[in-house]
């Protein structure tokens, strides 16, 4: 759910990178790492920023730059995505390459998670190759020393040629000792070099003199390696980079094909030369390791493996999931009942003083009407019915984020995924969906093959994000459980909200396959998971942040929308036209079509008003009720049912509301951010409609069956 | 006789890799995350639906579907 304002909305989907330095003299430092090493941690200490950070890979998927300064030196700290390694085999491995490469940045500070060093050696090894300016940074200390995993950080310094800090970013004074490093930092000697088996070092050997000649700005031992290695797009970018065609140059073309004949000569073709390189790097990083880290093998994961026996088993993985689920709408259908109550009460209590406020001023009627009718009235309710429940499920959903079950879920749900030709990592981008359908929508840049990441985008919206549970659980509260808040009924509320979602997550099912089937046909490609370590939660931190961050973000934005919707609203109830007002016109033009779908014309009509933001729908509905009725007293819930079934409200409206909620068209926010992310509107369009003509159909033919029987 | 591969570990078996038969993009991935001959590696859990299986390959966990692991042959 990384819903911030660069998650979600304009800044979301920019791939190019100013550098925004404060002073000249300021330095330019990229922090790379493997994906979920803690690098947006590290970068949000240093920072101060609140990049999204979360226990699962894949978070930060554009570079992100923040500020920090020490001992009166300026730095300008980039983030860039996690990756393996830098030979670039998806959009985001990509980003982060060209920018060690051609970024030119002062230091890289590479984070390496210290419970997994291995594997993260291979990074620094191929790091240490572009560039001698960097920093080693093991993280998570703390973590390893549960795990009894000691690492010689002096040793491997010494190995490595280069500064190597440990730290544990959650505490910020482990971090001054890396900035203290940084700041020290001299172009490193001795640095770390993999040396290769002999034909390739030969190779090199044959190139890098006329390499030497036609390049002198980038590593050319490194740049060998990969003219040797013809990475396409990376000489592309290189070429960019430089100005001019490497490969233009005819002494280094000779030497090249010279190089390269040499190796064939030996047997070696292009698949096996990349494969020995990257067996050097493995092997290497495990020849280091073998020297500077030390564990109790037996059991140094056997508290991660117990968890997931529990979390991920045949017979208890998919019960937990659901209990899971259950237990935190039920906190939060529960949590959110009294707090509501009480913000509305005292919103509509401003809304007698402002009415008499205005009195006093002898305002005119018309715009009483306009600013406190429609305008607050609106706001009003947007926040009393909206705040509470997310200011309680955002933090709980990010509590199991950074407890690390996310990918766990994915794990669980990829067969299912699979056999719809989709990729389970979109178990992911729903995961996010919750949050916010746009942030979802961003998320799947973690899906490498392009066809499945426009399955997971065009199939995001049949999550029901933030925005619409709770109008979800509105009407459940008014329509299925009653108002008597024991913990039956709210335990009832919390299954019913359940059904609701794994009904949209049948249909996300569903309608992948169909995709999959027709306009993006194709088989599931491979796909490789990593199943983070767990983590304990920082709660604290997660409770200040998702109340500050997220929910106050996701509130400003609703509220903008639901200011002017409701002037729109008072202005179409008040201007009449040939005896009748606008709003009746437009719900009486809308009705005959929303009566074939169980809805009315101002259900449909308070759907299409909340276009720019679906947290104002149930609010326009109760305002357009009101301002054809007269009902006067709205002070609880339960005189929102009685408005509602004076307005015609049956079961049958109830669910069909629900279900037409649960499908239809993303909000413009989400459209915005498909098409930025797709760069084609025929998908935006395509996401546009499959969501919408679904919930038409489901609607219909749920009225249909209902008719027959009734 | 059949070669083993890492689809034929049961839950808690250990074995090393063999020859690593996939191409492309997942051959690059499986190498990048260490997967190199004589990698020692322990099938720990299968998914509750059977596939994917998660397995410990240099200290983490990757989860691997069977199409993928079938083509990774095992001692």
């Amino acid at each position: 759910m990384g819903l911030t304002k660069a998650s979600t909305g304009i800044k979301a989907s920019e791939t190019e990178l100013m550098i925004e330095k404060r002073s000249p003299s300021d330095r330019v430092i990229a922090l790379a790492g493997n994906p979920n090493v803690g690098k947006s941690t590290v970068f949000n200490a240093l920072t101060g920023m609140n990049q999204h950070t979360g226990n699962w890979p894949g978070k930060t998927v554009t570079n992100a730059q923040g500020y920090c300064r020490f001992n009166q030196n300026g730095y300008v700290l980039v983030d860039i995505p996690g990756t393996y390694s830098l030979m670039a085999h998806s959009a985001e491995e990509e980003v982060a390459r060209d920018f060690i490469c051609f970024g030119d940045p002062d230091a890289v500070i590479v984070v390496c998670d210290a419970t997994c060093l291995e594997r993260n050696l291979n990074l620094v090894l191929q790091t240490l190759e572009i560039t001698e300016n960097v920093v080693v940074c093991v993280n998570l200390m703390d973590e390893a020393k549960k795990k009894n995993i000691s690492i010689d950080i002096k040793g491997l310094s010494e190995k490595l040629g280069v500064p190597v800090v440990s730290t544990i970013a959650r505490r910020k004074k482990s971090l001054d000792k890396l900035m203290q490093a940084v700041s020290g930092l001299s172009p490193g000697k001795n640095v770390y070099r993999v040396k290769y088996p002999e034909p390739i070092e030969e190779a090199i050997e044959t190139l890098e003199p006329e390499v030497k000649k036609a390049c002198s700005r980038i590593n050319t031992r490194w740049l060998c390696l990969k003219l040797l290695d013809y990475d396409e797009i990376l000489i592309k970018a290189l070429n960019n980079y430089l100005g001019y065609n490497i490969l233009s140059d005819e002494a280094v073309k000779g030497k090249l094909e010279q190089a390269k004949a040499k190796l064939s000569e030996n047997g070696i073709t292009a698949e096996g030369l990349r494969d020995m390189i990257v067996t050097a790097l493995v092997q290497a990083a495990e020849k280091i390791c073998a020297d500077t880290v030390f564990y109790d093998k037996s059991r140094y994961n056997l508290r991660d493996r117990k968890i997931d026996r529990i979390l991920t088993s045949k017979l208890t993985g998919f019960p937990v999931m659901a209990l899971l689920l259950l237990v935190i709408f039920w906190i939060t259908i529960t949590g959110a009942n009294y707090p509501s109550q009480l913000l509305s009460d005292a919103l509509f209590w401003v809304e007698d003083r402002l009415t008499e406020l205005f009195r006093y001023l002898n305002a005119p009627d018309w715009l009483h009407g306009v600013l406190v009718m429609g305008a607050y009235r609106v706001v009003a309710w947007v926040v009393s019915v909206m705040l509470p429940p997310m200011a309680i499920f955002f933090p709980l959903f990010t509590l199991l984020e950074d407890l690390g079950y996310l990918p766990r879920v994915a794990f669980m749900l990829d067969k299912y995924f699979k056999k719809c030709c989709a990729c389970g990592k979109q178990a992911l981008t729903m995961c996010m969906g919750f949050g916010c359908n746009a942030a979802g929508v961003v998320g799947c840049r973690i899906i490498d093959s392009p066809r499945e990441r426009l399955i997971a985008t065009i199939t995001n919206n049949f999550v029901p994000c933030n925005g619409r549970f709770p109008t979800l659980i509105a009407i459940i509260t008014m329509f299925f459980v009653g108002f008597a808040s024991g913990l039956l009924e709210s335990a009832l509320s919390a299954l019913i909200l359940t059904c609701v979602i794994i009904l949209g997550v049948i249909m996300t099912f569903a309608v992948s396959k169909a995709l999959s089937k027709t306009v993006l046909k194709g088989a599931p490609s491979s796909f490789t998971l990593e199943l983070p370590p767990y983590r304990r939660p920082q709660v604290g931190r997660i409770i200040m942040r998702s109340i500050f961050d997220r929910t106050v973000f996701v509130l400003c934005r609703a509220v903008v929308a639901a200011a002017p919707a409701g002037v729109l609203i008072w202005c179409m109830a008040n201007i009449t036209i040939c005896g009748t007002t606008l709003l009746a016109h437009c719900s009486g033009f809308l009705d005959p079509f929303a009566r074939l779908f169980g809805l009315d014309g101002v259900i449909l009509l308070a759907f299409l008003l909340g276009f720019p933001a679906n947290e104002i729908v149930i609010p326009i509905i109760i305002m357009s009720y009101m301002a054809t009725g007269t009902l006067e007293d709205y002070e609880s819930l339960a005189s929102l049912k009685e408005l509602l079934v004076n307005n015609g409200w049956t079961w049958v409206t109830a669910v069909s509301t629900m279900l037409f909620s649960l499908f239809h068209w993303p909000c413009s926010t989400t459209l915005l951010t498909i098409k930025k992310e797709t760069q084609r509107l025929k998908w935006t369009a395509v996401a546009f409609f499959v969501p919408t003509l679904t919930g038409f159909l489901v609607c219909f033919v749920f009225n249909f069956v209902v008719k027959l029987f009734m | 006789m059949i070669e083993r591969t890492l689809k034929d570990l049961e839950e808690g078996q250990t074995a090393r890799v063999k020859k690593l038969l996939s191409e492309g993009g997942i051959r690059r991935r499986l190498l990048d995350i260490g997967l190199i001959e004589g990698t020692e590696v322990e099938c720990l859990q299968k998914s509750p639906a059977g596939d994917p299986v998660a397995y410990l390959i240099r200290g983490a966990v990757i989860a691997l579907r069977s199409e993928d692991s079938c083509k990774v042959l095992i001692n």
